[in-house]
């Protein structure tokens, strides 16, 4: 009996993400704009996360090629590192990584900032003053982690590229021109549209389930604690089904 | 007798005037929860309506649907005799101009100044003040008439719970609205700053004119602002007439609101 009502509930929370999806994507075109909000939002999303986002790029390229040098090292294969990194960190490990940082910031952030707007009344009172809060709130947070991840993702990759560099500057004594010259060599567009155009979906599932738990949250100051977690749950799960899609299709087009 | 003869004097007078807001068998349920069970209420020009209840009465429900927050499952609620449950959503903008509603946790926007806080419904009924370049006259004259001029750079935040109240009363005020809902204005309140609130909405009133409905289940509140009074028992009019009427009442459930 709690098994099926427990599925019975998963399956209801589906449904009303699927209702809260199509709402966002009846608003985004239907006037007035929120141009102002959504500027803001984008300020305020990647000025939180661009510092958080480089620190954890530039470990990930360190530790990549900490971890990879002794294995390649043995296979005499030192000089496939620079390649190895840049199409690990572009085409998987970057967006991934970068993503799942971005989705414990932003969306946990915007499911507290929501949820609590919703049990103090203020979203009460936007409607009241002839705002649809819908437009106001959410169509703009949305639109801004889909804008603003992709960003963050290549800045992040770059920074990671540095990180790994400076790993084999220093114990293979190769040069920023050499290593950078091997990285593009090797990357193809391929390897970058794809990686790209995942980001977007990311960005995209991140603002929706952040917005959605915030949104629709209930019983008073708990229900803000659950709205954050839950958010940052969802979301990373729902990037992980996202990034098989995408690898899945990937595959299909570019033959990986 | 002289008393009781002067309160329908009184009465009369608020019912000559025009109808501000109207209700007409208000039913609300939620799921076997019948919270409002066919309500009425006229609320005329000037006048201060005071609608008391226990909690879980139906009391925020009514006034929720009042401003279209929530859809009544049946009944009418006309404001300035246009049903705003048959209104579309630029329509209803239009009759929210005309409303100015206090909330009970008074719902300022804690990531903006008080200045932006007021600026904000200013902003979006671009129709009731055309496209304002300068707020500040308006944002000025709103906090002026709460007395907290001096408030207007600082974050909700750095306020107290009784200036909080006194800035969403300027934001409600600020569109110059011709009715006014208060909601529990004196909750969470001490007592010397709810009198003071108290008298703020009387001033407030007699200055802009409005017509105030005000729920609450603080008697000292409904004593003081009251012209009329209904008492919410299960999500219907239990017992209508003015503060002293109901406070004589012999009725056991109108007396204990008054122990």
């Amino acid at each position: 009996m709690h098994k099926n009502s427990a599925i019975k509930s998963f399956f209801i929370e589906i449904g009303e993400l699927s209702y809260f999806a199509n709402r966002f994507f009846k608003e985004v075109f239907s006037r007035p704009f929120e141009f102002k909000e959504l500027l803001r939002q984008c300020y305020s999303i990647g000025n939180r996360s661009i510092l958080l986002v480089g620190v954890t790029g530039f470990i990930v390229g360190l530790v990549l090629t900490l971890q990879t040098r002794p294995t390649l090292q043995e296979f005499g294969a030192e000089s496939w590192m620079p390649s190895m990194v840049s199409i690990s960190i572009i085409r998987e490990i970057g967006p991934v990584i970068i993503a799942l940082t971005f989705a414990g910031r932003i969306a946990s952030g915007i499911g507290a900032e929501l949820g609590s707007m919703r049990v103090t009344e203020q979203i009460d009172a936007m409607e009241v003053s002839g705002t649809n809060p819908f437009k106001f709130l959410v169509v703009t947070r949305i639109l801004a982690t889909t804008i603003m991840l992709p960003i963050l993702v290549i800045f992040g990759d770059a920074v990671a590229l540095f990180g790994s560099y400076i790993i084999e500057n220093s114990k293979g004594d190769v040069s920023f021109v050499l290593y950078f010259n091997k990285v593009f060599k090797t990357l193809e567009f391929s390897d970058i549209i794809p990686a790209t155009i995942k980001t977007y979906f990311f960005g995209f599932a991140i603002g929706l389930v952040g917005c959605f738990k915030g949104y629709n949250c209930k019983k008073g100051t708990v229900g803000v604690g659950l709205a954050a977690n839950s958010a940052v749950v969802y979301s990373s799960m729902l990037l992980f089904i996202l990034d098989f899609v995408a690898v899945f299709v990937t595959d299909i087009f570019f033959e990986i | 007798m002289n008393q009781t003869q002067n309160i329908k004097e009184n009465l009369q007078e608020i019912e000559s005037k025009k109808l501000m807001l109207e209700i007409v068998d208000l039913k609300k349920s939620f799921g076997d929860n019948h919270v409002l069970n066919g309500f009425n209420l006229k609320l005329f020009q000037g006048e201060n309506l005071v609608i008391m209840g226990k909690s879980g009465s139906g009391k925020s429900v009514m006034i929720k649907c009042l401003v279209g927050l929530m859809q009544p499952d049946s009944g009418s609620i006309k404001v300035m005799g246009k049903d705003i449950t048959k209104l579309n959503r630029m329509e209803l903008d239009d009759i929210r101009t005309e409303i100015g509603f206090l909330f009970q946790g008074n719902a300022l926007y804690d990531s903006m100044t008080v200045r932006e806080n007021l600026e904000f419904p200013l902003r979006r009924h671009k129709k009731k003040f055309g496209n304002i370049k300068d707020t500040t006259p308006l944002v000025t004259e709103a906090l002026g008439s709460v007395g907290l001029a001096h408030t207007i750079n600082l974050m909700p935040s750095e306020l107290s719970g009784g200036m909080q109240k006194r800035i969403a009363l300027a934001r409600a005020l600020i569109l110059k609205p011709k009715i006014i809902l208060y909601d529990e204005p004196t909750s969470g309140l001490d007592p010397i700053t709810s009198k003071e609130i108290i008298e703020l909405m009387r001033r407030v009133q007699k200055q802009y004119k409005t017509s105030s409905l005000i729920i609450t289940h603080d008697v000292d509140c409904a004593r003081v602002v009251s012209e009329r009074m209904i008492l919410l028992v299960d999500g219907t009019n239990y017992v209508e007439g003015t503060f002293p009427e109901l406070e004589l009442s012999k009725d056991e459930q109108v007396k204990a609101f008054f122990k």
